[in-house]
């Protein structure tokens, strides 16, 4: 049931001053080993010795994506090169790719985390995981994998790509839980049930692990029904770690964090003061335990609140609540926030339409003009306009309602919305292209 | 009731084309073809031989396709031929959601419609309007 129970249902007491001890190494892991955090803390007039309590961090400076870009790629590393074992690498599809290094150590934590999810769907030393994330400098591969391996279960690396061989690993191999993003695990499913399959009777899986990428309540559901599975939302970010910061248990209602190696504040994105606990803003995440790349009040970009509120499960951790969106990733339209979460949310919302949709957001003239493009589902009939212009307006109407800004539904040809392989591309920003 | 096969298209330069030619290319015949459009999507409806064989093929290239059952009436190609039948659709209340009309020949045409209550054949019959049988209109 649990995969560490002493640290994963240890009491709030004993948590907190492991925390407490942790973060004052941590702070000093950082302080003596690390350039950037010399000065940031000095500049701050700031030393780890002025950590008395946890509520101290606040005192401390932030670092950010940026900072990261700029230390590419070895200097945030706080140990030598000789213990480094592994490194991971951002896509940097934004920018410089950010490089974060791993000791053996940091790997074994890892490999916990991740392992204590794999328990939460389930699973056991006797479990079979597929791992269809990417494997390489992304760490949803290795991530999934290390846990699978802590775990003692038999893992396939199958990674992402090649879907009916994924499919055929499915049937044939007695998969018990599937660690991919959301996007693809439904991608997988459909493609079973397009080769003849129905998943969630002909497959023994049980769990899912999904994360890397947002999915709304429907789609998760439609994932849960399709393949018969128990989901689990997983967290985690390359900066930090990867997958496996926190991981959603059977209760639902949030993901336990691994509060023994990290520790979670939430601030206003704005002025970057720490938020009342409950209260929804950016997650600022301090690593406890990192030995390579020690993180200290890392923004992560991502909006959610902490729910602190004991679980049915017995783990004492507190957790995140669903991701709302990232502060980067929020669209502004019209001077109005809108997450790409939201807009899902709508549309899983009516059956007739997939799951499967795109944002394409142009200038006319200079208003934004929000076009969002999906597809119907194969049996809804399609032989009378009458219908597909009220499907189109009832959309469009939900959509006014719940973003405050005018969406133009456009009901495309199936396959025109490209299926993803790794993270779904839901949003094109043509906004500034035209001339 | 006749067998139409429908299509949703993207109201695109090239979408009916690649439609056709890929009927087409699987050596398919087509006997009728009508196209509703709106501004942005169309919806192509097509007499066609082996109608469900083929929406299952488009589907399998990626279309959005499916056979729809519609009515198809018989009648003499001369003024009034339409409007009898239109007229009892009216008095039956009837409520006719699109048609299309097309010529068989010289001296009769084939009317094509559909309407909410799908099952008024026998109600036609009676009226003395002669039915069109599929074997009227594409080969299986």
């Amino acid at each position: 049931m649990y995969y560490q129970p002493d640290i994963e249902t240890m009491s709030r007491e004993e948590l907190s001053k492991l925390q407490l001890e942790r973060m004052k190494w941590s702070l000093s892991q950082a302080y003596e080993n690390v350039d950037f955090f010399k000065r940031s803390f000095d500049g701050a007039g700031v030393t780890p010795d002025d950590l008395e309590s946890l509520e101290d961090l606040a005192k401390f400076p932030f670092i950010v994506k940026q900072d990261m870009r700029d230390a590419y790629p070895y200097d945030l590393f706080a140990v030598p090169m000789k213990e480094v074992a592994r490194i991971h690498a951002s896509s940097g599809t934004t920018g410089q790719a950010t490089v974060v290094g791993h000791t053996a150590r940091d790997l074994e934590n890892w490999g916990d985390c991740f392992a204590r999810g794999i328990a939460m769907v389930g699973g056991s030393d006797e479990s079979t995981l597929q791992v269809s994330y990417g494997y390489g400098l992304f760490t949803g591969g290795l991530g999934a994998h290390a846990g699978g391996e802590a775990m003692g279960c038999t893992v396939i690396p199958t990674s992402s790509g090649n879907t009916k061989r994924q499919v055929q690993f499915l049937a044939d191999c007695g998969t018990d839980i599937l660690a991919c993003t959301p996007s693809y695990a439904l991608y997988i499913a459909d493609t079973a049930i397009e080769m003849g399959y129905d998943p969630a009777k002909d497959f023994k899986i049980s769990g899912v692990i999904c994360g890397a990428e947002p999915a709304s309540e429907n789609m998760r559901q439609e994932i849960s029904d399709k393949l018969g599975v128990q989901y689990c939302d997983v967290y985690g970010l390359s900066e930090i770690m990867g997958p496996g910061v926190a991981m959603e248990c059977a209760e639902r209602g949030g993901l336990h964090i691994a509060e023994d190696q990290f520790y979670c504040e939430i601030v206003d994105p704005d002025t970057g003061e720490v938020l009342p606990e409950g209260e929804w803003g950016e997650l600022v995440i301090t690593t406890l335990t990192r030995e390579c790349t020690p993180l200290i009040r890392y923004r992560t970009r991502d909006v959610t609140r902490i729910v602190s509120e004991p679980c049915a499960c017995g783990r004492t951790h507190r957790k995140i609540d669903r991701l709302r969106g990232r502060t980067d990733d929020m669209l502004i339209i019209r001077g109005v926030n809108v997450f790409p979460s939201q807009i899902e949310q709508v549309i899983t919302a009516f059956p007739e339409v997939a799951t499967q949709y795109q944002i394409i957001l142009t200038n006319k003239g200079p208003l934004d003009h929000v076009e969002l493009h999906v597809e119907t589902e194969p049996d809804y009939p399609i032989d009378t306009v009458r219908k597909l212009e009220d499907l189109k307006r009832r959309l469009e109407a939900e959509l006014k309602a719940n973003l405050q800004v005018a969406v133009d539904v456009k009901i495309v040809e199936p396959k025109t919305i490209e299926r993803s392989m790794g993270k779904a591309k839901r949003v094109i920003d043509k906004r500034g292209e035209q001339a | 009731m006749i067998l139409q096969l429908t299509v949703f298209l993207q109201n695109e330069k090239g979408t009916l084309s690649r439609l056709t030619r890929t009927i087409a290319d699987a050596g398919i015949n087509m006997h009728a073809m009508f196209l509703a459009d709106t501004a942005e999507f169309g919806i192509a409806r097509i007499f066609c031989d082996a109608p469900e064989k083929v929406a299952q093929m488009l589907t399998d290239a990626g279309f959005r396709a499916a056979v729809t059952p519609v009515n198809a009436v018989h009648v003499p190609n001369e003024p009034g031929g339409l409007a009898r039948l239109l007229d009892f659709c009216n008095s039956a209340d009837i409520n006719i959601e699109y048609a299309y009309c097309f010529k068989v020949g010289d001296d009769t045409a084939i009317d094509v419609f559909k309407v909410e209550n799908e099952n008024i054949d026998e109600a036609l019959r009676q009226a003395g309007f002669r039915i069109a049988e599929p074997e009227d209109i594409y080969a299986f």
